[in-house]
């Protein structure tokens, strides 16, 4: 429902609403998790997204078909909340999904994940993230791109939670776009 | 490891309603909306008449949560330079903290509200904000309640209203 006074239309049916799919969803339980894996990906779309929302502590690292090498770069913006400014990492061994805040024990983090043509085995591999969490008088936001030194196509994706944890009720849910 | 994953193949980003201003409104409000989401993603696309401040957004259960516990913190770029501020304790969330919207419809927004039917931890909203004219932003916000949220209302500080010709389209994702 749409208030007030305004025309308001479903508009299921006038759009294609069947390019963006749900592959998978890890839920964190009591035991809590130090890292989030999704395997086996189908290889039938063309872009990934990973979207996100945990409490703990720690930010979201990840790695791709089980690479630790030191083949990642990412360059991004971040805001303190205080300060912008802009930062690049090169041969490390993960991407970074966050360096103004880190999740907390009640303040979610959040994230958006795009992973573009994962499949393509004639190129590198490029992602994009914005993602951050607020903390009512701390916290921060990080937009950033990454890069994978790798023209697989990539199977798998682990998301180490840096050198925290993911609380229960965390999740992490892995979308296809065609 | 305490991790529950669960697989599946259907399709989502579902749009659940949608409107298009006739006449300028002070405001916009989904309410009612399903719980059987993961995330909900409200875009809005339009201006607002003079004297607006900015974009604001409030969530609640059943009416918008009118009191002091939301906070942002926020990138923004305006052309000649980079800024990164936060507001606490506020009675609204600013989707841009830093500009007015628009007297043109040239203002755009995309606002992710995730895992808002989680009753077990306060809300996190994510966004970005630009106008071509004036700046592009990234916001985090944060409201302070554990209730699942079923009601969004969106609208211009200060008073103003939202332009005739403002859309606004609230998506719903599932997850498996």
């Amino acid at each position: 429902m749409i208030l007030p006074g305004i025309l308001a239309s479903g508009i299921t049916g006038n759009l294609s609403t069947n390019n963006y799919i749900s592959i998978a969803t890890a839920t964190v339980d009591s035991s809590g998790a130090s890292n989030i894996t999704f395997s086996s990906i189908p290889q039938t779309y063309t872009h990934l997204q990973i979207r996100g929302s945990f409490t703990g502590s720690g930010v979201p690292i990840p790695q791709f078909n089980g690479d630790t090498g030191n083949n990642y770069a990412f360059h991004g913006l971040r805001g303190t909340g205080s300060a912008a400014s802009a930062y690049a990492v090169t041969s490390a061994p993960n991407l970074q999904l966050g360096t103004a805040s880190q999740a907390g024990s009640t303040y979610p983090f959040s994230f958006i994940f795009d992973i573009l043509d994962y499949t393509n085995v004639n190129k590198y591999k490029t992602t994009r993230s914005l993602g951050g969490s607020d903390q009512n008088g701390s916290g921060g936001i990080d937009f950033s791109s990454g890069l994978w030194l790798n023209t697989a196509a990539i199977t798998s994706i682990t998301i180490p939670i840096g050198s925290g944890t993911a609380n229960q009720y965390s999740q992490f849910a892995l979308y296809g776009v065609k | 490891m305490g991790v529950t994953t669960t697989t599946t193949s259907a399709a989502t980003y579902t749009p659940i309603a949608t409107t298009t201003l006739g006449s300028a409104a002070s405001n916009i409000t989904f309410s009612s909306i399903s719980g059987s989401y993961t995330d909900i993603v409200a875009v809005f696309n339009g201006g607002a008449s003079a004297g607006s401040n900015a974009l604001a957004l409030q969530l609640g259960n059943g009416s918008v949560d009118t009191s002091s516990n939301y906070s942002i913190t926020f990138l923004s770029g305006n052309g000649s330079n980079a800024v990164s501020g936060r507001v606490s304790n506020n009675a609204y969330l600013y989707i841009d903290a830093r500009a007015t919207l628009p007297t043109t419809l040239t203002a755009n927004a995309i606002i992710s509200i995730q895992n808002y039917s989680n009753t077990n931890t306060y809300k996190t909203t994510i966004s970005r904000y630009n106008d071509a004219a004036g700046e592009a932003d990234a916001t985090v916000g944060l409201w302070r309640s554990t209730s699942a949220i079923n009601i969004i209302k969106l609208y211009p500080d200060s008073g103003a209203n939202f332009l005739a010709g403002s859309t606004f389209t609230l998506y719903g994702v599932k997850a498996a």
